[in-house]
């Protein structure tokens, strides 16, 4: 049997110090406001905590949080991907400006997106006004949220991927060109692979963000009760009628079900980023 | 191969150099209230208050610190904080160290009471006219030229009408748009919507509160947009230009009239309205422990003064106290209001059975629910 045991480098120094610091980090920061936020639940019986849960209300909201919230990481994965790639691999005049934009959702306030966003989209928007011809409603649809989400995403994937994308070694699809395969085949089975962990690794963050997203979507949904009403703001619901204990149980089965789902796509990454390791040996 | 890391150094150097922002912050948020209090000696009172007063009580304040420092010599701040009424009073509850309270609803100081016994539950009688210094009602606000003709509540449920108001779960000011439209229906079938309160059994209480809870299900059918705060509904109605009608405060509606052109906007005043009381009070625990009962006492009081009423009607509060210089204060057109004690008593039963989970509200929406999923 092997022995657990710390794993010493003797050439950095500091390792118990750092890792002290770490561990004290994490738990301040991370693991003692979701302790003290669990523990909030334990004042409510296991049957009142199943209750307000299973209300429609609440299910359907959660489906409509997690639902949008995985759509817009597709979007993001879809169109992240095309960006980062355009972005690394040529080069074109205004290149740097374009880079430097991918980072505005990180710098805005998510209030002033989902304000921007709603005006534009709103029936009398610029582009609002357009699409209610056609018949189209964005703004207080689901589609607005989605919209909302892509746009707070969206850096994730570019900026996990810049990096993966500018590693890759000319000599791979050299060979697998020197081998016969064409272009299309190179991309499937060389350059997709190689990329694959940082591509799940942007999606996964941005999926994650897109979950706890509050600010710019209160301004774009509408906020209809079935429609419209996502996890967040029946949490707000909750606490601005001081019903403390109500508003912990949605905030604890929606952190259960975020972890899990961050596990799962974690162990996928990890087999995936193995798989790639070895077909690249 | 360390995406994570990858991800940060991909950053550009401005990006990174925002990153330090909140470490800056930081340091200055612990180094400012240490340098704050050394250099400032004497009192201050933290005033915590909802949305729409801030321009108010910036203005009350700088008399009554005058005042205050003219009468005893000892200089005085007084700082604001504004938010949502509801969030405030969270925030007080969670340890937000305010002397005085002023909220846009009853409800939220009583939470103080409930939560921690911030204040004596019998704050409400130690002012005059019930701890509200200034007052007001709801009106509808509508597009220039009154397009839809709309003139009173009913017109509200017609179907070609749509309406903005925000989510009365999460604003205060919606509570009272949504206890106006109930408190309508009262008076319209009882006569006098008080005796809802008096003779709660009687059958004609009972038919005029089903329709009332008819009326604002067909209200809320026209709601197209749900804001979550009062500000939110009027960005919607008058940027978005969603709605035909907004249901608002009266200050508020007079601001947007003002701020946004009469060329715009009208104000329509339906025939009978709430009486909207934002309620003041001391927070004792918080006044005991800092000492500061006397002057923050003193403060409130002030709110009932003439020179104070005269600043709320320039801000378009309705004043409590008869005015002596009648020419100086804009005229507030007379309208017949009801109060929430006529309707229910107090607001922990309004809101026990209006907003509390699975109250009228979410019935509303939860038959509608229903209703679309057996329709085709």
């Amino acid at each position: 049997m092997k022995r657990f045991r710390f794993n010493r480098f003797g050439l950095l120094p500091g390792f118990g110090l750092t890792l002290g610091i770490t561990l004290s980090f994490l738990g301040l920061l991370v693991l003692l406001p979701f302790t003290a936020l669990t523990l909030r639940t334990l004042q409510i019986s296991p049957e009142k905590f199943w209750e307000i849960l299973a209300s429609p209300r609440i299910t359907s909201s959660f489906r409509l949080t997690f639902l949008t919230a995985l759509v817009a990481a597709f979007i993001n994965a879809a169109f992240g991907f095309l960006v980062a790639w355009t972005l690394t691999r040529y080069s074109f005049p205004g290149r740097r400006v374009v880079d430097a934009v991918i980072d505005l959702p990180f710098a805005l306030p998510t209030a002033v997106s989902g304000i921007a966003l709603t005006a534009l989209y709103a029936p009398n928007g610029w582009l609002g006004h357009f699409l209610a011809k056609l018949g189209i409603q964005v703004a207080y649809t689901p589609a607005g949220i989605v919209l909302a989400l892509v746009f707070i995403g969206f850096p994730f994937v570019v900026r996990t991927l810049q990096p993966a994308i500018a590693d890759l070694e000319d000599e791979y699809e050299e060979a697998a060109a020197s081998l016969g395969a064409n272009r299309w085949q190179t991309f499937i089975r060389v350059i997709f692979p190689a990329v694959l962990p940082a591509l799940l690794t942007g999606t996964t963050m941005a999926f994650a963000r897109a979950l706890g997203e509050y600010g710019s979507i209160v301004f774009i949904s509408g906020n209809m009760p079935y429609r419209t009403e996502i996890l967040p703001l029946l949490i707000i619901t909750r606490l601005e009628q001081f019903d403390y204990a109500g508003a912990t149980v949605l905030a604890v089965a929606m952190l259960a079900a975020s972890f899990t789902l961050l596990v799962i796509t974690n162990l996928i990454q990890g087999r995936i980023t193995r798989y790639a390791q070895e077909s690249m040996k | 191969m360390n995406h994570y890391a990858l991800f940060l150094t991909s950053f550009s150097p401005a990006c990174r150099k925002l990153a330090c922002l909140p470490i800056l912050v930081a340091v200055l948020a612990t180094a400012l209230p240490g340098c704050g209090g050394n250099s400032q000696p004497g009192i201050t009172l933290l005033n915590v208050s909802y949305d729409p007063t801030r321009e108010l009580y910036r203005d009350i304040n700088a008399l009554f610190t005058r005042q205050w420092q003219e009468k005893t010599g000892i200089p005085l701040t007084i700082n604001q904080s504004h938010g949502g009424s509801g969030k405030q009073a969270r925030a007080v509850i969670e340890g937000l160290q305010a002397d005085v309270v002023t909220l846009a609803l009853g409800y939220d100081i009583d939470a103080l009471v409930e939560h921690g016994g911030l204040v004596a539950p019998d704050w409400a009688t130690r002012l005059p006219h019930n701890s509200v210094p200034f007052y007001s009602t709801i009106v509808f606000l509508v597009r220039k030229g009154n397009p839809k003709n709309i003139r009173d509540w009913n017109d509200l449920i017609r179907p070609d009408v749509s309406v903005i108001t925000p989510n009365p779960k999460t604003s205060g000011g919606a509570r009272w748009n949504y206890l106006a439209a109930w408190g309508h229906v009262l008076t319209e079938r009882l006569g006098d919507p008080a005796l809802a309160v008096k003779e709660p059994d009687s059958p004609a209480v009972k038919e005029a509160q089903a329709a009332a809870r008819a009326f604002l299900a067909d209200l809320f059918q026209r709601v197209p947009v749900l804001d979550s705060g009062a500000r939110g509904a009027t960005t919607t109605f008058v940027q978005r230009h969603i709605g035909d009608v907004l249901l608002t405060w009266e200050n508020e509606a007079i601001l947007a009239v003002q701020e946004l052109g009469p060329d715009q906007f009208e104000i329509i005043y339906p025939s009978h309205s709430i009486l909207a009381e934002p309620p003041v009070t001391v927070v004792d625990k918080v006044v005991d422990s800092r000492g500061t009962r006397d002057v923050a006492t003193a403060y409130l009081e002030f709110l009932y003064t003439p020179e104070a009423q005269q600043l709320a009607a320039k801000h378009h509060f309705r004043p409590t106290a008869e005015l002596p210089d009648k020419d100086n204060i804009p005229v507030f057109p007379e309208i017949r209001l009801f109060t929430l004690r006529d309707l229910h008593g107090d607001w922990k039963t309004a809101h026990t059975i209006h907003f509390s989970e699975g109250g009228v509200f979410d019935q509303i929406f939860n038959a509608r629910q229903v209703s679309d999923r057996n329709s085709p």
